[in-house]
């Protein structure tokens, strides 16, 4: 019979820890840590009084592969980390190589590329919309996301016949034109957009049920937030307008025109805020960007074989989840002697322990959910 | 017929899951049968046209209490009860100690039952509806002890509120 | 054999009734299970199941099948005994409970003059189910679900015990039966009388069948599937039938309390007559609906099929219609109501059941302190003050010979205010409760 029955909980040993706490393990299979997160909580009753998060389930050891692989064929690799906005990635590694070559991108690619990312950040924060409602209860938003969702990679699919993992653009420029409707297909997008946001906007941002679970959860000062190195819409919900696109401009963002949105509390409800109002925005370069695509090359001329000088460079991008970097160091051979990726998750993902303490277990998914994470990133 | 039927089905039903309520080793056991035991004796009241007290039994016992009972019973280890001794080496004493007890009962009802009265049981229709019944006297007749009975209640919520809290 | 017939006589009718409801209550549970998938699917902008049959109408069966055929798996770990019999109570409890309600003045098992609290008391017996499923199942996830759902249950039953006790006052029984009668007898259905009663009924039954938005004991983004973690196959199939049978029972209790039971819209005024037809107009726009839909099917067997089910709707709608005609309500007296008090009925319950429907697709989940919040610091005190309200507007009418209409309207507006009270008291300490966890 039931002779060894687990016990509903694990007491910690009493003299050290008190008795009162016990640990609940999450993960790494469970439907709401977004992968193979695991977290292992101390709590008191309910309440969360510390954490840990374990990863490293869903590690490949990206970074040693791009010791063995040319400049080029590296370039698909990165597409498998952030795999819900693979575009942002790319564009990252070509341009952090563009720079240790010495070249840059012609204007017509560099535009291009900006449109393509853009489209990429909106659907890596629809796709977070709707991963973040459901893990708070909300079943609907996440049909309305993906049917948004479907439409960019559509474009995606019609411009290099890939969805997900896109490998879009070339070191020094692109490897395809833009097709013939490729415009018209983006202003078909852009222009109900704003109309979907608010539609979303409808269902959670003035419902009760959605404030009480997100407002005043998980916290993250202003300082803690640059303490911990947060970066992109978690550190902005924060208050520090920081955006790398305006600050360091990269591809083609100084051509346009657009707002940083920030929030003031730093919590839950004004993350949600701020990527909502991020959607809104990347709409508006989009619609700029589309209007006037200047004609000219797609490829800058780069050789058939890459061989950077010797030296090491970083590069840092705007990426949906924030500042993704790449640290590339060439040895003059046609490999890299060190590629050191610095992913927006992890770094993100560290907070996790100071938003979680004091709150409950279930707004540990709320926070995972907030902080936007994806473990093909964490673990790379 | 399908009265004795009915009465003699919840009454053996009754008497055997009170037994293992005592003898089973699970907590968690003892709960379900317990259950059992309280909605047997309901089924009897039921039997017997005291229909809201049939309904009192099931929500409050069956339904409130025990509710309460098998929540604190599965946050306790089980392990320890199934390793334990059941009984400890007086058991034959107590036996039979209960079967004195027992003995003495059977002939005290067995020698003195024409002296037990025992009222002829009234037909079932001709009773009220016993919810009203049961009402109307609880706030006219013993309205008094019933207000008494709300306050002591209410007494002991609050002490156990107190003593389960430590701070307030 | 004589006395088999004399002693199944009096039996005979609770008997068959009985037999009616254990035979095709998981079939509409399964056809309420697949009316929910489409009506998610088409707040979410799909077309949810079309495979099984014309626009997914086998659905259920195939599902029920499939259940059947899986493997049960039971874990190793587990109390096997009760890990086996847990979902048996859930549903016998939710079965049970129907045998009181009045589906049409013709159609009840027993006419009990304890009626609603029996089913509400023998209803609440199905938590042991859940409670006894998710401690056998020798697994966190499961034991927290149970718990969760314990604490939820008797959080709301609370409150769902004073609004039931607020109609009460008002019809003097709690025979099912002749708690309809009396808003017959008032020309009123009770929630015009008791708004504030049915509100708080309304939110504590979705509590109480752990349906979303506080569908806690099974928050898949939490506990996984909660108690049903470790439960596959039919035993898995028999939690799905228990919360649905419960949903239609809450439904029942609702419609019977609130809404009038069989009574049609309208029942005392004879200048709403025309409503009498409205059950044979919509079987028969149901039925043209499939007629319509049936050549565009893609396959022979399915425009068929979908003939079929319109020549169903088609003999409903003329059942319906049938004790309208002069000469059968002659013959058979007992027809018309048997027949429309069903179909009102279930056409109440069906709208209660789409309510909730709605509300899960619309609203996240609450988290546990404040659902217990919201149970505790709001619908208990605000259904207590109904009661009372309720209770003074019938002083008010009877000893006092006011109007019905001021008596109930004074003590509606009275509670109304009490409940903007309440409501603004515990949003102030939420804010508190939100500042102090922020700094924790």
């Amino acid at each position: 019979m039931a002779d060894q029955r687990i016990p509903f909980a694990t007491h910690a040993d009493a003299t050290v820890l008190g008795a009162d706490e016990i640990i609940l393990n999450m993960g790494p299979q469970h439907p709401s840590t977004h992968g193979v997160l695991r977290v292992k909580l101390r709590l008191d009753g309910e309440k969360v009084i510390g954490s840990e998060c374990v990863i490293g389930y869903l590690h490949r050891g990206v970074e040693k592969i791009a010791e063995h692989r040319s400049y080029t064929q590296f370039a698909p690799y990165v597409d498998r980390m952030d795999y819900v906005a693979a575009v942002s990635n790319g564009l990252g590694y070509c341009e952090a190589v563009e720079k240790l070559l010495g070249t840059e991108a012609p204007l017509r690619a560099r535009v291009i590329r900006t449109i393509l990312t853009e489209l990429q950040r909106i659907a890596s924060h629809l796709f977070w919309l709707g991963t973040h409602a459901l893990d708070i209860g909300a079943l609907t938003p996440l049909f309305y996301c993906l049917r948004e969702r479907e439409e960019i990679l559509k474009i995606f699919e019609k411009y290099c016949g890939a969805r997900l993992t896109t490998h879009a653009f070339r070191i020094g420029g692109l490897q395809y034109e833009a097709y013939d409707e490729f415009e018209k297909d983006v202003e078909r997008f852009c222009t109900p957009f704003d109309k979907r946001v608010d539609e979303y906007e409808s269902l959670l941002t003035e419902n009760r049920i959605w404030v009480g679970r997100t407002k005043g959860i998980g916290i993250l000062s202003a300082k803690d937030a640059i303490d911990y190195a947060a970066s992109g819409p978690v550190l902005r919900a924060s208050g520090v307008k920081w955006d790398i696109r305006k600050a360091m401009p990269y591809a083609a963002y100084d051509l346009y025109k657009f707002e940083i949105p920030t929030g003031k509390n730093g919590d839950t409800y004004d993350r949600y805020i701020v990527r909502m109002e991020e959607m809104r925005q990347s709409r508006l370069i989009c619609l700029q960007a589309i209007e006037n695509i200047p004609a000219g090359p797609i490829l800058g001329k780069v050789g058939k074989v890459l061989k950077p000088p010797p030296g090491e460079v970083y590069h840092a991008i705007e990426a949906p989840k924030g500042e993704l970097g790449y640290y590339i160091v060439s040895d003059g051979t046609t490999q890299p002697y060190r590629v050191r990726i610095r992913p927006p998750s992890l770094i993100n993902l560290e907070a996790f322990d100071k938003m979680i303490r004091g709150h409950l277990v279930a707004d540990v998914v709320a926070i995972i959910g907030t902080l936007d994470i994806v473990l093909g990133e964490v673990d790379r | 017929m399908l009265d004795q039927i009915v009465f003699y089905f919840f009454a053996t039903l009754a008497v055997i899951s009170a037994v293992l309520v005592v003898t089973r080793r699970n907590v968690v056991q003892s709960a379900i049968f317990l259950i059992t035991a309280l909605l047997a004796t309901a089924g009897i009241f039921l039997q017997l046209h005291a229909e809201f007290l049939f309904i009192v039994q099931v929500i409050l016992y069956a339904g409130g209490i025990m509710v309460l009972f098998v929540f604190v019973i599965m946050l306790i280890n089980v392990d320890v009860s199934l390793h334990q001794i059941q009984f400890n080496r007086q058991w034959w004493l107590g036996l039979l100690l209960a079967l004195v007890l027992g003995a003495q009962l059977t002939v005290a009802i067995a020698v003195g039952r024409s002296g037990l009265p025992l009222g002829e049981p009234a037909p079932a229709k001709m009773l009220e509806p016993s919810t009203q019944l049961v009402g109307r006297v609880l706030f006219t007749e013993y309205m008094l002890p019933f207000e008494i009975a709300s306050i002591l209640l209410l007494v002991a919520m609050i002490g156990a509120v107190v003593m389960a809290k430590k701070k307030i | 054999m004589n006395a088999l017939i004399e002693f199944v006589k009096p039996i005979l009718v609770p008997l068959i009734c009985a037999l009616v409801i254990v035979g095709v209550l998981p079939l509409i549970t399964g056809y309420i299970v697949l009316m929910e998938r489409k009506i998610m699917a088409d707040m979410q902008a799909r077309l949810g199941p079309m495979r099984v049959g014309p626009h997914g109408l086998l659905q259920p069966i195939a599902d029920a099948l499939k259940l059947l055929l899986k493997e049960d798996i039971i874990p190793d770990e587990a109390d096997k005994v009760i890990f086996w019999i847990a979902p048996l109570i859930s549903v016998t409890a939710g079965m049970l409970a129907m045998s009181a309600l009045a589906i049409g003045p013709w159609f009840q098992v027993a006419d009990l003059n304890v009626g609603i609290l029996f089913v509400v008391g023998i209803g609440a017996l199905g938590l042991f189910g859940i409670v006894l499923g998710g401690w056998s199942s020798n697994s966190h996830y499961s034991l927290l679900g149970a718990l969760r759902s314990a604490a939820q249950l008797v959080s709301y039953e609370t409150a769902a015990g004073m609004a039931i006790v607020g109609a009460l006052l008002l019809a003097g029984t709690l025979s099912t039966r002749e708690i309809i009668m009396a808003q017959s007898d008032y020309g009123v259905w009770f929630i015009v009388a008791a708004p504030v009663g049915f509100f708080i009924y309304v939110v504590a039954s979705i509590a109480e069948t752990n349906r979303a938005p506080f569908d806690l004991p099974e928050a898949e983004s939490e506990l996984v599937a909660g108690y049903m973690t470790e439960y596959s196959g039919f035993r898995w199939a028999l939690y799905f039938l228990a919360e649905y049978t419960n949903m239609v029972v809450v439904a029942s209790i609702a419609t019977t309390l609130f809404l009038g039971g069989w009574l049609r819209p309208f029942a005392g005024t004879p200048a709403f007559n025309f409503l009498d037809f409205a059950p044979s107009l919509l079987m028969l726009v149901v039925a043209g609906y499939s007629f319509y839909r049936a050549p565009k099917q893609p396959v022979k067997v399915q425009k068929l099929f979908m003939i079929g089910v319109g020549l169903a709707f088609l003999g409903l709608a003329g059942i319906l219609a049938a004790p309208l005609s002069a000469s059968v309500n002659a013959m058979l007296p007992g027809l018309k109501p048997g027949l429309h008090g069903a179909f009102w009925f279930l056409s109440k319950v069906g709208l209660y059941i789409y309510l909730f429907m709605w509300l899960r697709f619309t609203f996240p989940r609450y988290r546990f302190d404040q659902l217990m919040r919201l149970g505790w610091t709001f619908l208990i005190p605000l259904s207590i003050v109904n009661v009372m309200g309720i209770a003074l507007a019938l002083v008010l009418h009877r000893q006092w010979g006011w109007g019905h209409v001021p008596a109930f309207g004074l003590t509606t507006v009275l509670t109304l205010a009490v409940a903007g009270w309440l409501a603004q008291a515990g949003e102030k300490k939420e804010k508190e409760h939100a500042m102090a966890g922020g700094e924790a």
